[in-house]
């Protein structure tokens, strides 16, 4: 059983958030992490290997930094990493993206393809669902539990208000939450084996059935008109009262003065 | 791709086992207000098995025309017969703009139908409003700014920052919406839509997928989304047990508690009352924000309210930069006096 985990590198969102000047994220300025959701989805296939010996591919695309992110997935167990990076790429949105990574899952054998829900930048969680449509494979998204079964695979998948246990025939393709697991940390072994894996590089010419008019910022149809740190409202008043009765009489005199009681 | 042949202002009119889900009321608002600038009218997009029934509501809360594409297939939502009929509905009547909740269907719905259309799609929007694009035209390129074109504005970087978007050379523009961001409008009783009948045809094929099971969530809790006063407590309230006070709180100003993510991970409260970035977005009259750091992503869910009161013993939590009025000290004594200040304001008021 062969399964490859989409994986991205992202900002540490904590450590604020830089931009350049057309409007689109300075990635190379900020702190950066395996994004959450997508680790839950490593540990996933990592369960499926130590259970049915399943090779795990880990893929990721961005700046040539980005094999930091695939070298952390090794050491934490996965079997090869797969960067896909070239300038023309750049300024991708989900769209460009989603065209992007297809194109290199092409080239690659698979049974089953794991995604995180969503990154901790975009939180937009359409990347895993968008590659699924270019492949076209069934799609599974939000998923609490994964469960193998010979070519079949059973998953939890999350609604607001309930879950379905839905059964899909492989290949198909799974975004995670990160509620599915609690990931393993690096081994010392891993971490060896991870500084001398070779971590195989795809540029724009290995990318298959892919129009060039779908790639990086010219091929994403939708454009930054602005972007701005938020700008919110004013603090409004702020009082230290001697007493809890001070403190009860301020907010109910607030209340009555906005007819609130 | 001739832009010029999409016309009109689609929502994708979310139902849940035959009942139609607010958000589908929320986009139907929204829709009736950027119809208006386009001269254009709202079609509301209703997928489902036996839901001709509910086109009723859909035409109170401002839909002009209802597509019904209703089929055995769709009863309970998989992604593949829902993205084939919302897709087809796009190819065949060709929106200029096509919404969608931001609901935990909406969002792999979403991005599958704007794969298959191969169209933008933009996540989680806040604001939606028709303008230029882009926002002031490019000198000596004055006759290249588009005009009536979708702006979308969302935040991002757990709400850090906020994006404007637009999607100015495909059509559809698609974005999926917040629910509880926009505004229902009063239904108008008895009112009336054209109603059309469309069913691409449904042949299951290796993307559709089997329920086997369906479990439904035990709902014993109001829904904060529909409150008009949330007592919201944090992780100052100290205890599952120690939630006693916000509850009475609660009860005597007519409201319903609601709590911040570090409530829910300490498992003192269940993630439906949770407000935030990650959990639900809020607008009551009144927040009460108590023993709540106010931690960015719990600010992106409730600083619309109207009226944001906050108690903290903390002077310099960041809650007191959005609270209209602040009060630092401790909850443990403050709140229940205030349960009783109200109950006796209120009695007073009574008589």
């Amino acid at each position: 059983m062969k399964v490859v985990v989409c994986i991205k590198q992202g900002p540490d969102t904590k450590g604020g958030v830089k931009f350049n000047p057309d409007g689109t994220l300075d990635r190379g300025a900020m702190l950066a992490i395996m994004n959450p959701d997508d680790k839950a989805g490593l540990e996933a296939a990592l369960r499926l290997k130590d259970q049915y010996g399943a090779e795990v591919t880990v893929l990721t695309m961005g700046l040539p930094k980005a094999a930091d992110v695939l070298r952390e997935a090794i050491a934490m167990g996965a079997d090869k990493g797969v960067l896909v990076t070239d300038r023309v790429l750049g300024g991708a949105d989900t769209w460009a993206t989603s065209t992007t990574i297809a194109g290199a899952l092409r080239n690659l054998d698979y049974d089953l393809i794991i995604t995180g829900r969503q990154a901790i930048d975009g939180d937009t969680a359409q990347v895993g669902p968008q590659i699924a449509e270019h492949l076209g494979l069934p799609v599974i998204s939000y998923a609490q539990e994964i469960k193998v079964d010979g070519d079949k695979v059973t998953v939890r998948r999350q609604y607001d208000d309930r879950y379905h246990m839905v059964e899909a025939k492989m290949p198909c393709l799974i975004t995670a939450l990160s509620e599915l697991n609690d990931p393993r940390y690096m081994t010392p072994g891993g971490i060896f084996d991870a500084c001398k894996a070779e971590i195989t590089t795809w540029g724009r010419a290995d990318l298959k059935d892919v129009e060039d008019c779908n790639l990086g910022l010219a091929g994403s149809p939708t454009k930054i008109a602005k972007a701005s740190d938020k700008v919110r409202k004013g603090a409004g008043e702020k009082v230290v009262p001697e007493s809890p009765e001070e403190a009860v009489s301020y907010i109910v005199g607030k209340m009555n003065e906005k007819h609130l009681i | 791709m001739n832009l010029e042949e999409y016309k009109g202002v689609y929502v994708f009119a979310q139902q849940v086992d035959n009942k139609v889900d607010s958000i589908a009321y929320e986009l139907l608002g929204k829709a009736k207000e950027l119809a208006a600038p386009l001269n254009t009218q709202v079609t509301a997009v209703l997928i489902g098995s036996n839901v001709k029934d509910l086109c009723g509501s859909l035409a109170e809360y401002g839909a002009d025309r209802i597509i019904v594409v209703d089929d055995p297939e769709l009863k309970d939502y998989r992604t593949e017969p829902y993205a084939h009929a919302l897709a087809s509905v796009i190819n065949e009547y060709k929106p200029e703009i096509m919404l969608v909740g931001a609901t935990a269907i909406g969002r792999d719905l979403g991005p599958t139908v704007s794969a298959r259309v191969a169209t933008g799609l933009t996540a989680d929007c806040t604001v939606l409003e028709i303008g230029d694009f882009p926002l002031v035209p490019i000198p000596g390129k004055e006759s290249e700014q588009k005009h009536n074109q979708l702006l979308m504005t969302r935040p991002a970087f757990g709400g850090n920052t906020i994006a404007t978007i637009a999607c100015p050379n495909n059509r559809p523009q698609m974005a999926t919406v917040r629910p509880g961001v926009m505004q229902k409008i009063e239904p108008v009783k008895g009112a009336k839509a054209e109603i059309i009948e469309f069913n691409p045809g449904f042949t299951p094929n290796n993307k559709y997928v089997t329920i086997k099971e369906v479990v439904k969530a035990v709902k014993d809790v109001a829904d904060i989304m529909d409150a008009k006063v949330l007592v919201s407590g944090g992780r100052g309230v100290g205890s599952a047990e120690n939630f006693k006070i916000l509850e009475e709180l609660a009860e005597a100003v007519g409201g319903v508690v609601s709590c911040s993510r570090a409530v829910v991970d300490s498992g003192w409260k269940p993630k439906d009352l949770q407000v935030g970035q990650t959990g639900k977005t809020v607008r009551p009259n009144v927040y009460f924000a108590i023993g709540i750091s106010g931690a960015i992503q719990h600010v992106a869910g409730m600083e619309e309210s109207d009226v944001i009161i906050a108690i903290n013993k903390d002077e310099d939590a960041p809650i007191f930069d959005v609270a209209d009025y602040g009060v630092v000290g401790d909850l443990n004594k403050i709140v229940p006096q205030l349960t009783a200040a109200i109950k006796a304001e209120k009695a007073k008021k009574n008589n």
